[in-house]
């Protein structure tokens, strides 16, 4: 049982290496004169970290679900090649937050293999995570993007701290829904013929809707905010079961997003670029329609790895807004076509499958809630960003997790993954333990 | 718990379901639209990276070519036309800001490489970047620069020459020309030059009245359905009155009862339009028709660019059971607007023994190895009248050239086939509304016997005559093209 996952990981990790250097020798062949012969020890480098995350795994998770790292690993490689195209220098630091963030991988697979004790913590966790919303508005370290205020700088330290937030709201939310559940649920008043949740539980709820309202409003955040509410309502709705909660929380976001959409510039604008982007192309519908005129250069397979148009040639203008970061899966379509896009929408839905099969398994309720919102806020991170950019939804300044430039993202997502892998250590290894049924099914 | 875990998940699913529909919509169903966007520059500045294949003439003249500017990733290429003005018409333009038009439009494709998909990935994996093709047209140099030559000491006008048996076009030009070089600077000029109209192309654009020249559809349809033969004799007086409006011949002559021979030779109207209502209006629209008026010519230009000729009310096209006045349309009156390109086609038809080919500009294609990938292989249009017809038709305009209105289009030594055509234009706007304005035109085509070129000439806002005017322009272009031969 311990070797057979870690072979299965061992095995799952060769397509990774294979991408990596297909991908690496293609951008490496297109532009060879300018970047030299770098590329393929940036090749092995992140094979070796690879690898060595593995034996980690090997002996410290030995019952840990053995392909969420290599589909990791995968989109890690495949976001490396998209930026190494972009800027080598990018690559290389994007190279280095992938080896802090396995650190930090390994530092919580090592301290919190008794995850439990975050529940002791939780409203420590929650204050910590509305601090970090926060911190962005407060002076002297908060930064303002594009109108929207999403990155903090403390001395030479940059990062975005609502990547970071996002883990601790979910981590309180597991844990106070676990406790809560059950009042929620025998509690509930039918009013009107609406179910409703008790009155004295609802604070906390508010909050996170508060929370929500209050991101929009002054982080201008559209996407985070999105993010948030749209886990806390999949939790809500997985921990009680009660459809007619996720209805009212829809309305109350719709309701108050309509509000602050009427009232706040920012966001007011955000949508009306959504809805018609042809009425300022040059300008304010310059990013939503340029993201999606390179996704239609792509066609079916794309110009191929190193082909696209990222600025205006001769010009230091950007044809492609943001590539490496809001807008590089519409690179990928450029590059690798339909069939590109769908292969990393198809990676985060393994992920998400093998994430939702981790909380299936877990047996206690902190472990289901808590791996249920990691992984439901990891997939709806990347919803929310590839949606925006294919105008399915308003374009927001969200990172596609793994593949996106940003030290933010890829620590934080890494700790996400260490948490869902020491969820699915303890799941397996009872399950292994408690018979041949719950045996095969853990493994299939 | 577990229950709702799994819908979470199909939840999910629907929604990377949506992803994935959206991306397929973009990047495949709604690609070619989003392509052709304004806003969209991108298609535009990825060509701009390929060095797009040379124009040239059919003596291998260059015509347009793409030179680099830049080095590594700001590398572009820009379009150069090194003869200038002379082929402003029908080459055209291509650049990013300004766009493109006429044959740099139209044959794009060819000129920028564009292969399939799956053909462009092979030559991904073998690591060829995307190459351009020459294209070589059937125009000939000598006879464009005739064509211009003549019409810049005639007046606003243009010419088409076409090969009756190939339908391979040797000249198209149109005056006032323009020099596509200074494109990126003068276009807004250009375009709001609204007397000049310097970027409108006559040949294809110009819609005119044909005046006589349009005796010889007639005539066609006459004999080719048999309404008239040779034999035939129509009484021609100075004057007749057609639907309580008088029709006269040139000077009030009375010709009284002659054959197709005279009355072509003289361009008698009493004759033609007596002919018009033997015929009948349907059919002389379905020769019309089969001649190609009615719908936009097959030439290899942007179909914004051609227009079609035929009856017009306002800019309704009248066709087959609309009211019309088919004795004025028979000798070139009524609502008849023509382009030069559509009475070159009838004219090549006529020399090619009743056959009319599809009308050329390109002649082959030619990688950047030097292979000729594509030939163009002449192709039938259509087949408005018969062989005999034809003969018949032929011997009759020779007439008009010899003894009639068209000698000045004689040619030493040289059987020449034509017809003369001035229609009065007074009042016209855009000539300045004089009133003795005249659309003056010649179509023809020689040697009689074996056609190697058929002609329209025509120029507008003259006070001239189609014989003064047209005709000698006819003859220089017609002689470019023998001596070259």
């Amino acid at each position: 049982m311990r070797s057979a996952a870690r072979n299965r990981e061992l095995v799952a990790l060769i397509p990774v290496a294979l991408l990596l250097s297909a991908g690496f020798a293609a951008v490496f062949a297109e532009e060879n004169a300018r970047l030299g012969n770098l590329s393929l020890i940036y090749g092995a480098y992140f094979l070796a970290v690879c690898l060595a995350t593995h034996v980690y795994l090997r002996l410290r998770l030995p019952n840990a679900d053995p392909y969420l790292f290599p589909l990791v690993a995968l989109l890690t490689a495949f976001g490396l090649v998209m930026v190494y195209r972009i800027d080598a220098d990018l690559a290389r630091d994007q190279a280095n937050w992938f080896v802090l963030g396995l650190l930090l991988f390994a530092l919580t697979i090592h301290f919190l293999r008794e995850y439990d004790v975050l529940e002791r913590y939780r409203y420590t966790i929650a204050a910590a995570g509305i601090l970090l919303l926060l911190a962005p508005r407060l002076p002297g370290i908060g930064q303002q993007v594009n109108g929207a205020y999403l990155g903090v700088k403390i001395g030479p330290l940059a990062f975005q701290p609502a990547e970071f937030a996002k883990i601790c709201i979910v981590v309180f939310l597991a844990s106070y829904l676990r406790e809560h559940r059950e009042v929620l649920i025998v509690g509930a008043r039918r009013v009107l013929g609406v179910t409703l949740p008790p009155l004295k539980h609802l604070g906390p709820l508010l909050v996170v809707w508060g929370a929500s309202m209050f991101m929009l409003v002054f982080i201008r955040d559209l996407g985070s905010s999105l993010m948030f509410f749209a886990a806390f309502l999949a939790l809500l709705y997985v921990a009680t079961g009660r459809f007619s909660f996720v209805v009212i929380g829809i309305g109350m976001f719709l309701v108050g997003a309509w509000f602050f959409a009427e009232t706040v510039p920012h966001v007011h604008d955000r949508i009306a670029i959504w809805l018609d982007p042809y009425q300022d192309p040059a300008n304010t519908g310059y990013q939503i329609l340029n993201s999606i005129f390179a996704q239609a250069d792509g066609g079916l397979f794309g110009q191929g790895f190193g082909q696209a148009l990222i600025t205006i040639p001769g010009t230091d203008d950007a044809l492609l807004p943001a590539a490496q970061t809001d807008t590089i899966y519409s690179l990928i379509v450029n590059e690798v076509g339909l069939f590109g896009g769908c292969a990393v929408v198809l990676i985060y839905l393994l992920i998400a499958a093998r994430g939702f099969k981790i909380a299936l398994l877990a047996d206690d309720g902190f472990s289901k809630l808590l791996a249920t919102g990691l992984t439901a806020v990891f997939a709806i991170q990347a919803f929310v960003i590839i949606g925006g950019v294919t105008r399915v939804i308003p374009l927001t300044g969200v990172t596609l997790p793994f593949i996106s430039y940003g030290g933010s993202s890829i620590v934080a997502n890494c700790v996400l993954l260490a948490l869902l892998l020491l969820i699915s250590d303890r799941a397996r290894r009872e399950a292994a333990a408690s018979g041949r049924g719950s045996l095969a099914m853990g493994t299939a | 718990m577990n229950r709702q875990i799994v819908q979470l998940f199909g939840l999910i699913v629907v929604l990377f379901g949506v992803l994935v529909a959206f991306t397929s919509y973009w990047s495949v169903f709604e690609a070619e639209a989003l392509k052709g966007k304004q806003a969209n520059k991108r298609p535009l500045l990825e060509q701009q990276q390929i060095e797009r294949g040379r124009i040239l003439a059919a003596d291998g003249t260059v015509l347009a070519r793409s030179v680099p500017k830049g080095r590594g990733d700001a590398l572009r290429y820009v379009r150069r036309y090194p003869q200038g003005a002379l082929y402003g018409h029908p080459i055209g333009y291509s650049f990013v800001r300004e766009g493109d038009s006429e044959f740099e439009k139209f044959h794009n494709g060819e000129l920028v490489g564009e292969g399939s998909e799956f053909g462009s990935i092979l030559d991904e994996l073998q690591g060829k970047t995307q190459e351009g093709n020459d294209i070589v047209t059937n125009i000939d140099p000598e006879a464009q620069a005739a064509a211009l030559v003549g019409l810049e000491a005639a007046g606003f006008g243009a010419v088409v020459g076409i090969e009756p048996s190939s339908g391979r076009v040797r000249v198209l030009a149109s005056n006032p020309p323009y020099d596509p070089n200074r494109v990126p600077e003068e276009l807004t000029e250009l375009n709001e030059n609204e007397l000049e109209a310097p970027l409108l192309d006559r040949a294809t654009q110009g819609r005119y009245p044909p005046g006589s020249t349009f005796k010889v559809v007639a005539a066609a349809a006459g004999l080719d359905s048999g309404a008239i033969d040779l034999e035939t004799t129509i009484d021609a007086p100075g004057t007749i009155d057609v639907q309580g409006q008088p029709v006269s011949n040139g000077g009030g002559v009375s010709y009284g009862p002659i054959g197709l021979d005279t009355a072509l030779t003289n361009s008698v109207n009493t004759w033609f339009a007596q002919l018009g209502e033997q015929i009948g209006a349907d059919t002389l629209f379905e020769y019309m028709d089969a001649f190609g008026f009615g719908s936009t010519p097959a030439i290899d230009l942007p179909d914004e660019q051609v227009y079609v000729s035929g009856v017009f009310d306002e800019n309704e096209l009248l066709g087959r059971g609309d009211p019309v006045d088919v004795a004025r349309i028979a000798f070139g009156q009524e609502r008849l607007l023509v382009t030069p390109l559509q009475m070159a086609e009838v004219t090549a038809a006529i020399a090619n023994g009743g056959s009319l080919m599809r009308p050329q500009i390109w002649s082959r294609v030619v990688d950047p190895d030097g292979r000729v990938t594509e030939k163009l292989d002449p192709t039938r249009y259509s087949q408005p009248i018969d062989e005999q017809t034809a003969a018949e038709l032929t011997a009759a305009m020779e007439g008009v050239v010899e003894e009639g209105t068209g000698t000045p289009a004689a040619i030493p030594g040289v059987a020449v086939a034509g017809k003369t055509g001035t229609a009065e234009t007074p009042f016209n706007e855009s000539c300045g509304g004089g009133s003795e304005e005249n659309q003056a035109w010649f179509v023809g085509f020689a040697p009689a016997d074996d056609p190697e070129i058929a002609i329209a000439a025509t120029v507008e806002c003259t006070t001239a005559f189609g014989s003064e005017i047209a005709a000698p322009i006819f003859r220089a272009v017609a002689e470019a093209i023998l001596e070259g031969e």
